[in-house]
């Protein structure tokens, strides 16, 4: 495994509610280098709220608790809102699931891709729409110039997706976030964006944290998968051995997609009723 | 005779100048007891050919016959024909009233037929679906998106359908639980001796519940596809994917 | 992956969260107030709020009588707390044909679209276009001063605005699944529209209302002013401040504790109204 960016140790997260506290994450701990590591759970396992508290994007109401949480080497625990202004969008780029609401419909593309650029570097205007239009280039999109000029509500979902790539790794961040980056797409727009991102992770020596809840799915592009249940950690491997996985919980996972072998059978179920 | 003949559909959208042509000229044919697929990406038309049978959009021209009943275009289905023509629609948090009861979600239905016991027909009907009775005295907000899925097919059969029509049932579900939705429900395809007509863009769904299936394009039929041709193209994308 | 839907609220799920906004509280609590000393006027007023006692005009405030007295010498408190009635029993009246009357013209238009929708529509832009306060003067003119009929000026032009906020839920509710879902188990016409469809415009009607009252008890209190409410000698705020200006350089309280009581009434409506929508709002979650 390569050099750690992201370390977490002991991470914990619980919220208020009206019987008591509750414990949504329950000491999980890893690390994510430059690599693709995919972070998969269910509804209910904590993997969004895990994702988020490596963001900064907790609700206030969240306690969050760790006994390590570093991002390249800064400390994210005690980190106010400026820091983390500074470091998301420059050193940690976060790519959502629905690209419908992260991209403004008021603002032109060009103008939001590059704004990473506007808050972060002291590029010209002339040279930040050049690193715009390749950045558009970069992520397969066709006719950049004019989608540079276009706003949002000309694009279709899976170039929504790829102009939101665009605009958080413009400025060559060293770890991308991705939370549930494909799943308000077709099916075969995911395996498309996936791959985008597997690539281009690749190319700009960045590390990748994937989060889902689709095993089969992204467990083709992550070099290690690690599940979550109930808020912690219930297995971790590396995704080639995931079909010898240890814990029934994985393997019934694993076991779960449907498919022209599962034709006419029952499909296994974990444990108790949904 | 076919549990489902659709011939020459089309659905036409009248714009403000121009309609919009949502499906040409669909044919095909849906044996009992069969799950049919209808297959394709966003825009080519299946949810459109489903909600014509299921007698949502009644603006259509061609014909449409369920076990050799035709449809009427223009008019609402009404009498036996609406029993038997059921739908379970995509997202659990949309399908069910947000203010009603389970109870009144599954009761009203049989309450307006002038059935007897409704609330021990609600029962039943809930344990068909693996939920217990508690689940009747909730409000839909308070169940999982699964459990929310169970009640809308507890839903669609309660006036004992002979086809049921299913709108991506499963895409908006976690994999483990989409499992459980598939597994009931081709559970109840055999106890209750059902036709399925099945949209879905999931190649993985598609793989594992369709016998026959058809792949729309832009609103018109591009492919049939056998059994064995569902398989080859299920093997085929696996291995692309690889 | 998904919205957060509006739980249906409970008795004690109401109190709970109206407790938890100050606003909500203190706005609900003097309207309660209100509420009460109309209901309890006759046990709670010291005096006969009609009883002249012509030796005792003009006082101010004093032991015996905690506001003063008016221009014919009746005790302004007891006014005020019988001036209540009136004012609540308009703005009931209002409520009950403006608020069915529009949620009613929405819902159709909306559900049923095309041509009902237009002339539905149309109706409504007509009637909105009318002046509220020159229709009450019409319609006294034509037919006598009085409660009634003042309220029925005030109600029959305030109903456009319910009628085009339900009219556009109801089109956005048409297409949604649970509706059609409804449809195909059979559920149709009237089951469909009270059943169904109503529950899910009702709340945004409410805040509306409740918005509404503020400014209906202030339109009230201008009938009165402008002598189109209650007749005199009947208590009533409108007509309290009316007489009080009068005599408002030297016997400033006559006009400004009616005026006061109008202005209180008001707001705590106002308050209630926020609190309401902080309530009733899903996304306020």
């Amino acid at each position: 495994m390569t050099d750690p960016l992201l370390q977490v140790e002991d991470l914990s997260i619980s919220f208020p509610s009206a019987n008591g506290l509750v414990r949504i994450v329950d000491g999980v701990s890893f690390s994510v280098g430059r690599e693709v590591v995919a972070l998969v759970g269910e509804s209910g396992s904590g993997k969004s709220m895990t994702g988020r508290a490596i963001m900064g994007l907790l609700p206030s109401r969240a306690q969050v608790a760790a006994a390590r949480l570093s991002f390249d080497g800064q400390n994210l625990t005690a980190l106010p809102e400026k820091g983390w202004n500074s470091l998301r969008g420059s050193g940690m780029g976060l790519i959502l699931q629905d690209p419908k609401y992260s991209l403004n419909p008021a603002h032109r593309i060009g103008r939001q891709v590059e704004e990473a650029l506007l808050l972060h570097t002291k590029l010209s205007a002339a040279e930040r729409r050049e690193r715009a239009l390749d950045m558009l280039d970069k992520v397969g999109l066709p006719d950049v110039g004019r989608i540079y000029s276009s706003y949002p509500a000309a694009l279709s979902g899976g170039m929504g997706q790829r102009v939101m790539i665009a605009a958080m790794l413009i400025n060559r961040p060293k770890l991308l976030i991705a939370d549930e980056p494909t799943s308000a797409l077709d099916r075969g727009l995911q395996d498309q964006i996936l791959t985008l991102l597997r690539l281009l992770s690749e190319e700009l020596g960045m590390g990748l944290l994937l989060i889902s809840h689709d095993l089969q799915q992204v467990s083709r592009y992550a070099d290690r998968v690690m599940v979550m249940r109930r808020g912690k950690i219930d297995e971790e491997m590396a995704s080639a051995d995931l079909a010898n996985a240890k814990s029934d919980y994985t393997r019934a996972l694993w076991a779960a997609r449907p498919s022209a072998a599962t034709y006419g059978t029952r499909l296994p179920v974990y444990g108790e009723q949904p | 005779m076919s549990a489902l003949s659709v011939s020459n559909l089309s659905v036409i959208f009248q714009g403000r100048d121009k309609g919009f042509t949502a499906v040409r000229d669909v044919s095909f044919d849906v044996g009992a007891g069969e799950t049919f697929g209808l297959i394709g990406p966003s825009g080519c038309g299946k949810t459109t050919v489903l909600r014509a049978i299921a007698g949502l959009n009644t603006n259509w021209q061609g014909s449409i016959a369920v076990s050799g009943e035709p449809l009427q275009p223009g008019r609402k289905i009404t009498g036996a024909l609406r029993a038997s023509i059921q739908m379970v629609f995509q997202d659990p948090y949309s399908s069910l009233h947000p203010r009603h009861r389970i109870s009144r979600i599954l009761g009203e239905p049989l309450s307006l037929r002038g059935e007897r016991d409704v609330g021990g027909q609600v029962r039943t009907a809930l344990e068909r679906v693996g939920l217990p009775a508690a689940v009747a005295g909730r409000y839909p907000h308070q169940l999982s998106g699964g459990q929310r899925q169970r009640v809308a097919i507890a839903r669609a059969l309660l006036l004992k359908p002979k086809l049921l029509l299913l709108d991506e049932p499963t895409s908006a579900l976690d994999v483990s639980v989409q499992a459980g939705i598939l597994n009931l429900l081709n559970d109840l395809k055999a106890s209750e001796g059902m036709t399925f007509v099945l949209v879905s863009h999931d190649p993985g769904v598609v793989a594992h519940m369709c016998d026959r299936a058809v792949i729309m394009d832009a609103g018109r039929i591009a492919r049939s596809m056998d059994r064995a041709q569902i398989a080859a193209s299920w093997s085929d994308a696996a291995a692309v994917a690889g | 992956m998904s919205e957060t839907v509006q739980p249906p609220l409970g008795g004690s799920v109401f109190l709970q969260r109206l407790l938890r906004s100050p606003a909500a509280a203190v706005g609900c609590l003097v309207v309660v107030v209100i509420l009460a000393l109309a209901l309890f006027a006759p046990w709670i007023a010291p005096y006969d709020p009609n009883l002249q006692e012509t030796a005792n005009r003009l006082m101010p405030p004093d032991a015996a009588h905690w506001l003063g007295t008016d221009g014919f010498g009746r005790d302004i408190l007891s006014r005020i707390i019988y001036g209540a009635r009136p004012t609540l029993l308009l703005v009931l009246v209002v409520v009950l044909l403006m608020a069915p009357l529009g949620i009613l013209v929405g819902i159709l238009a909306g559900f049923f679209g095309g041509i009902t929708e237009r002339v539905l529509m149309r109706l409504t832009d007509i009637v909105m276009s009318f002046p509220r306060l020159l229709l009450a003067f019409a319609f006294v003119a034509i037919m006598g001063p009085g409660l009634i009929n003042g309220a029925l000026a005030l109600a029959l032009t305030s109903w456009p605005a319910y009628a085009r906020q339900a009219r556009v839920e109801t089109a956005a509710l048409r297409r949604s699944d649970y509706l059609a879902a409804a449809e195909m188990v059979g559920i149709r016409g009237i089951r469909l529209l009270w059943g169904h469809i109503l529950p899910l415009v009702l709340p945004s009607s409410i805040i509306r209302l409740a918005l509404d009252l503020s400014g209906i008890i202030l339109a009230a209190a201008g009938l009165g002013f402008l002598g189109l409410g209650v007749r005199p000698p009947t208590a009533e705020w409108g007509s309290m401040v009316s007489e009080g200006t009068q005599v408002i350089f030297d016997q400033w309280w006559v006009a400004a504790v009616p005026g006061i009581a109008i202005l209180i009434t008001s707001f705590a409506f106002n308050l209630l109204a926020d609190g309401l929508r902080d309530i009733l709002d899903p996304r306020h979650d």
